[in-house]
């Protein structure tokens, strides 16, 4: 179209897993020097893409040029020597290790006796961390550093590892907006040092402002390559999901009204709820029929407070009544029986990926109709039931739950709870990296529990999410509720004030 | 959307046939490693095949067998127990240190009739069981560790109880189950038959069954699920002390005899028979079908050897090489089946 040639181009790029075509006839190219956004539903390919441009899949059709000449990468391995390194999702830096060993892992630099050169891998650590605007001392454990600063740590080694293309999975979801922006900043220096960037992102607001140009998957397909500065949101959502419908129903901009209810019997009520380290003497109340959104950036509780009133963590001190009734809830299997239930934010740890969809539906409910001996037939027809209710897809109860789609997945680890249901939901993340149309299905199966009398507790790093679902919101600070509001209109810019 | 979602349905479908295709493969290595055996010793030994020594062959996997069937269990959750050769040594010894002994055994014995001394000697294997489940579950030491523990403890308590003698008498009861026959069946190969069957019965069918599988398939969903982890693994380790016990009287029977140390090949022959079978060591996966088909590949390898004019001395090596083929083969077969399904977009 005029422009230079593409430092790497794509075209005519297909891919099937056994049958099921996940790219068709692909054109993409990254110019020299570009932050390019890639958005898309889930399973539109924008993720198969990267991990063909990265050398994860090596089979596929259609040809990439990098420099103008013909590739094919056979592995990872294979496409970081060419320059091209990606950053997943779920980090591989090593966490007992240090900062500066992770950088350098697998290249120390060695005095001539063969012996590690710590003064030098340090120095030169600090060297490349300052030149990215990274200020952490590069003898500290990475464990012990906040989730941001771990990603970052794994770009400045992709970098290292001698990468001029790098490919970033959903590098914003579990950041906090101090921790966006910094990271915003690597990548412009990045761009600066003219190396070229591809980010994934569900986060269409954090895509816009970061990147040049954007590239929309639906189904497999491109839809458009625009420059950033020509588009807006509402444009890019048109596009990746074909016809013009706001997010969570146009909640998100806007202010939300609080509708909290005063008067309902209170279901869930905490006092003085501790867990060394963790969480300093929270207290709360949910309401039958009501959602209470827990908000909080990453680390500030709330993954373990769901996790505490789930039986999961031994808590120090402090008591739970469920409907006026003092419980303790020593294990998952204590917090079910007094009617407490959680989906938990990541799908593995929910889900029997081997399993078919229907055991999975069933294991949670097994002794409300199988006293002894199992009956395949009801679990069935519940599983059934529940893939109409939620519309799961496909419908075939007997297919194993790995061969479902990241949303279809989400809405089986939510089935679990719909047969039966708990007097108490606890919902960690239910929308994260989802979606659109997964997350509005999410929220209006949510509604409907609220429509039931179920007290819901929605926890959330996401303020949109929070203001979807909440009829009433605490804000978690380091482990304790720093704020409480209801019954009156609120905003995303009060939440990331109050947390 | 709609045409989207057939095709969805449609390539579900195709992905479903596909793997429980790849699934029977996978099922299928074990059974061809069995398969094979059979063949091969058939045609090199005139011996081999006949009524006389299937019957052998089954006889001598028996007392493994209902030791495989605990095992089985307790490695579908992803746990191990290395202790159950010394429990039921342990349990063995028990049931002869409680019955009358000819004055020659010179042991401090105390003699119970024989349904109270069976009795006492499960009450012995159930309460090492409850010990490794507690050490497990409640102090939370890894089942590898425990089990070695127990596997000197439980052998620590046999030393004690027959100081070096050899005690011959067991109940009447023990004696008919483990060295006697029913027409041509011993009862022995009825009794592991019947553990073999209560077994797949109870995985298959009952809803302690299917938790066993969920915890060793994913042990945080199962917890996340409301499952009672812990119960489910307290049970297994006792199941499988109690299968040991069991064994261990009824191995002392066809012995003849009672003695320190005489079950110590039983532990790597049960381990061998499950998961040469095909049962994954990392839990969820396999069965008692499988172990069945491990016990019958160890038992023909055991016997058709000695069918075979090979130097005695060879045949450890070779069995242990053959054993290395049959996991290879189905490691690859495990592959197979896993290359499957592919991650889920995130």
């Amino acid at each position: 179209m005029g422009s230079p040639i593409p430092l790497l181009e794509l075209t005519g790029i297909s891919k099937a897993f056994g049958g099921v075509s996940a790219l068709r006839d692909v054109d993409f190219a990254l110019q020299s020097g570009e932050i390019h956004g890639l958005v898309g539903e889930n399973g539109a390919g924008k993720s198969t893409l990267m991990k063909i441009i990265a050398g994860v899949y090596a089979d596929y059709q259609g040809t990439m040029r990098l420099h103008g000449i013909p590739v094919r990468f056979r592995s990872a391995r294979d496409a970081l020597g060419a320059g091209v390194g990606m950053v997943h999702q779920e980090l591989s830096i090593v966490p007992q290790l240090t900062v500066a060993e992770n950088i350098f892992l697998g290249f120390q630099p060695v005095t001539r006796l063969g012996i590690v050169n710590w003064k030098r891998m340090a120095r030169e650590a600090t060297v490349h961390l300052q030149s990215l605007g990274i200020e952490i001392d590069p003898q500290t454990k990475v464990s012990t550093l906040p989730l941001g600063l771990q990603q970052l740590i794994e770009l400045v080694r992709v970098l290292f590892s001698g990468a001029r293309i790098i490919i970033l999975d959903e590098p914003t979801s579990a950041l906090s907006p101090p921790e966006i922006e910094r990271l915003f900043r690597v990548l412009g220096k990045l761009r600066e040092d003219g190396k070229s960037l591809i980010l994934i992102s569900h986060f269409l607001e954090d895509i816009l402002a970061v990147s040049d140009r954007l590239t929309i998957f639906r189904n497999g397909e491109k839809i458009a390559t625009a420059s950033a500065t020509e588009i807006d949101k509402a444009w890019i959502i048109d596009r990746m999901i074909g016809t013009t419908r706001g997010e969570f129903g146009g909640s998100n901009t806007g202010d939300v009204f609080l509708n909290s209810n005063f008067d309902a019997p209170v279901a869930l009520e905490v006092n003085g709820l501790s867990v060394a380290g963790i969480l300093r003497d929270v207290s709360l109340k949910v309401r039958k029929g009501e959602i209470l959104g827990v908000y909080g950036f990453m680390g500030s509780g709330q993954v373990e407070l769901a996790q505490a009133l789930a039986g999961k963590l031994p808590t120090k001190r402090g008591a739970v009544q469920i409907e006026g009734k003092a419980v303790r809830l020593h294990n998952s299997a204590a917090a079910k029986r007094a009617g407490v239930a959680i989906v938990p934010e990541s799908r593995r740890s929910m889900l029997f990926a081997r399993e078919p969809v229907y055991k999975n539906i069933s294991i949670s409910i097994l002794e409300r109709f199988a006293r002894f001996f199992l009956r395949p037939d009801v679990e069935r027809q519940i599983a059934h039931q529940r893939t109409v209710d939620l519309d799961i897809r496909p419908r075939t109860v007997d297919l194993p739950l790995g061969a479902l789609s990241g949303g279809n997945q989400q809405k089986v680890a939510l089935a679990k709870w719909l047969t039966y249901f708990p007097k108490v939901l606890i919902l960690s993340e239910p929308t994260r990296g989802m979606d659109i149309g997964a997350k509005q299905d999410v929220v209006k199966i949510v509604r409907d529990l609220r429509e039931k009398g179920i007290a819901v507790i929605v926890t959330s790093t996401e303020p949109e999410t929070i203001l979807a679902l909440a009829d009433r919101v605490v804000v978690m600070k380091k482990g304790t509720i720093a704020r409480e509001f209801a019954g009156e209109p609120l905003g995303k810019d009060q939440l990331l004030a109050a947390a | 959307m709609t045409v989207d979602s057939e095709n969805l349905v449609a390539a579900g479908l195709d992905r479903r046939v596909r793997s429980s295709f790849r699934g029977k493969v996978a099922n299928f290595a074990p059974f061809a490693t069995l398969l094979t055996l059979l063949i091969f010793f058939a045609i090199a030994s005139p011996s081999f095949a006949s009524l006389d020594n299937l019957t052998n062959i089954l006889t001598e996997v028996s007392v493994t067998g209902i030791i495989a069937v605990g095992l089985t269990f307790v490695i579908l959750c992803a746990e191990i127990d290395l202790s159950v050769a010394s429990v039921a040594n342990a349990t063995g010894i028990a049931v002869a240190f409680f019955t009358a002994q000819n004055a020659s055994v010179n042991i401090a014995n105390i003699p119970l009739s024989g349904g109270l001394a069976i009795v006492v000697a499960l009450l012995v294997c159930v309460s090492l069981g409850v010990a490794n489940a507690i050490g497990i579950t409640w102090i939370g030491v890894p089942s590898f560790i425990m089990t070695l523990a127990m596997l000197q403890i439980a052998s620590g308590i046999g030393a004690l109880l027959i100081r070096g003698q050899i005690a011959y008498a067991v109940p009447p009861l023990i004696s008919t189950l483990g060295s006697k026959s029913i027409g041509p069946v011993p009862w022995v190969v009825v009794v592991a038959a019947t553990v073999l069957l209560l077994g797949h019965f109870t995985l298959r069918y009952t809803r302690f069954g299917r938790y066993v599988y969920m915890v060793g398939g994913n042990r945080e969903a199962a917890e996340y699920s409301g499952v009672n982890v812990r119960a489910v693994i307290a049970s297994v380790m006792v199941i499988s002390a109690v299968c040991s016990g069991l064994a261990g009287m009824l191995g002392v029977a066809y012995f003849g005899s009672a003695q320190q140390e005489e079950f110590d090949s039983y532990l790597l022959d049960s381990i061998s028979a499950v998961v040469v079978g095909g049962t994954s060591l990392f839990g969820g996966q396999g069965g008692i079908g499988n172990t069945v088909i491990g016990l019958f590949v160890l038992g023909i390898l055991n016997n058709g050897l000695d069918h075979v004019r090979i130097d005695s001395f060879l045949k450890i090596l070779i069995r242990g090489l053959i054993l290395l083929a049959a996991l290879i083969i189905n490691v690859y077969a495990q592959r197979l089946r896993a290359s499957r399904s592919p991650v889920a977009d995130a």
